[in-house]
């Protein structure tokens, strides 16, 4: 139950998490503006490029109209689940989130502060550090089924309900593809924290194969080499979790005119919209975790990094922070290099039909991720032999 | 650590989601009641069906089917991240085999679930 051994360490662990979900909420509008550039890059077209600079100040612009816009409940709405369910979408994105290792730690020495001293700390770049990552992870995100049911059966209209119907029979479809493609993950590494499975990819390519070590220097140890079938069902079943485009049949505007949150409008669709960026960015990071190092720096171990700093700063504590800045940054650039492509697979692929995505999750995806399982466990057996 | 955290920021955050839905009724714009504005949206027509909808039932057999499989998924978990273990320990054989044998149940369990159509959507 407690967050940390004394005032200081609790303030700052409490601060940490809010600070996630603000970023989480602060990165959706910069989102929003790259997807509406982004999209009229792809199609030729010129974008949102009026307010301010570049059109960044359309961001504000969007903030003060959606404020000022006339709150909306259809009379047939059951008032508490109508309201109750754009909050519960903030929480399963943000939740998850924290619990993703954005960096190592960082260690903090005794100080004097209001006549008393404080002991060394450690403090995580992540909101908590749960030992069954995955698991936390995975269980958390698919609680947003229960918001989508609680949009579409809250409004009180057709097409809502049928919407959400419709993504939470999705999303729990391809909840069976994303869990499977993870076991062999899971088996590579041998454990499911997050961290652990970060330091496991660090430096160039080895691995022992019956008795023989096999080392490849010109690649980095990371995990898409090693699983490279369970990369490409992970990356398909996240879009389906997220219910972006090519899965997005919530909201076919042609059947369903917006699917669960046709009667959303206002800040109240913006917090849907925040949930839906929520869970983008959670399977950005999982997929740069899982796959491509997470916060490490391709050929590079942490300890070299650590060694390093130790020479350019003149404190442990400064030599700490700098690593965890690094990394850090790292972490960054693989986390939007996979959000830019949710973007530009969204602006690329058509819709599919609902039941070729139906076949495609239970009967192509499904028994895909079961070979992949089969293959890890075999070889992994074998290897041992 | 880790429960106080996942505490603190689920009430958190459902205090700030309150607090932007108050703001956005207080802020947004002064509310003209008709009851034809106030009817669920349809188009622009007049709603067919006031009462609940009828949906159809594929959607409770997937449900069910999907219980039935993440169960089956969650199962692997364990044995994931021991399996390792068990071959460092020399049980490796074993627990392998018997892993086997359950995923040989797991897709028998898929092809007679594709054989008896129940994931045909039409």
């Amino acid at each position: 139950m407690n967050m940390g051994k004394d005032a200081f360490e609790i303030i700052v662990n409490g601060l940490k998490l809010v600070i996630i979900f603000l970023m989480i909420v602060q990165l959706v509008p910069i989102l929003v503006w790259v997807e509406r550039r982004g999209s009229a890059f792809i199609q030729n077209r010129l974008g949102p490029n009026r307010v301010g600079p570049l059109g960044l100040m359309q961001l504000l612009a969007d903030a003060v109209k959606f404020l000022t816009k006339e709150s909306f409940v259809p009379d047939t709405a059951k008032p508490v689940l109508y309201y109750a369910a754009p909050i519960f979408a903030l929480i399963p994105g943000a939740v998850a989130f924290a619990a993703i290792p954005l960096s190592t730690a960082f260690t903090v020495g005794t100080f004097e502060l209001f006549g008393s001293s404080w002991g060394p700390y450690t403090f995580l770049v992540q909101g908590y550090d749960i030992g069954i990552g995955i698991v936390f992870i995975l269980g958390v995100s698919s609680l947003a089924a229960y918001t989508l049911l609680m949009a579409g059966w809250g409004s009180g209209n057709k097409y809502s309900l049928m919407g959400a119907l419709r993504a939470s029979a999705q999303t729990i479809s391809y909840e069976l593809a994303l869990g499977l493609s993870i076991v062999g993950v899971i088996i590579m590494y041998n454990t499911f924290n997050l961290t652990d499975m970060t330091m496991a990819q660090q430096g160039p390519l080895h691995f022992s194969f019956m008795g023989y070590t096999v080392a490849a220097s010109w690649l980095p140890n990371w995990g898409i080499f090693y699983q490279p079938l369970g990369a490409l069902l992970f990356f398909t079943a996240t879009f389906a979790e997220s219910n972006r485009l090519p899965f997005d049949l919530a909201e076919g505007e042609a059947e369903l005119v917006a699917g669960f949150h046709t009667e959303y409008g206002g800040f109240k669709f913006n917090m849907f919209f925040i949930g839906e960026y929520g869970h983008m960015m959670v399977a950005a990071s999982l997929m740069s975790i899982f796959f491509f190092g997470g916060f490490g720096i391709p050929f590079v171990t942490v300890d070299q990094v650590h060694q390093w700093a130790v020479t350019v700063t003149s404190t442990p504590n400064w030599a700490s922070a700098l690593v965890a800045l690094i990394h850090f940054l790292v972490f960054n650039v693989k986390f939007f290099a996979f959000l830019w492509i949710f973007i530009w697979v969204r602006w690329t692929l058509p819709r599919f039909r609902y039941d070729q995505l139906m076949d495609l999750g239970w009967k192509t995806m499904l028994p895909w991720a079961l070979v992949n399982t089969i293959l890890t466990a075999t070889v992994v057996y074998i290897a041992s032999l | 650590m880790p429960l106080g955290g996942v505490i603190f920021i689920v009430i958190f955050i459902a205090i700030f989601g309150a607090f932007l839905v108050w703001l956005s009724i207080k802020t947004g714009g002064k509310v003209h009641y008709h009851p034809v504005k106030y009817e669920p949206y349809e188009c622009g027509l007049p709603a067919m069906e006031k009462k609940d909808t009828k949906v159809s039932v594929k959607f409770y057999l997937t449900a069910i089917l999907f219980i039935l499989f993440d169960i089956e998924i969650i199962f692997m978990y364990p044995w994931a991240t021991t399996f390792r273990d068990f071959i460092s320990s020399g049980q490796g054989g074993l627990v392998f085999g018997s892993m086997m044998f359950f995923l040989i149940v797991f897709i028998f369990g898929l092809f007679w679930e594709v054989k008896s159509k129940a994931l045909e959507w039409d």
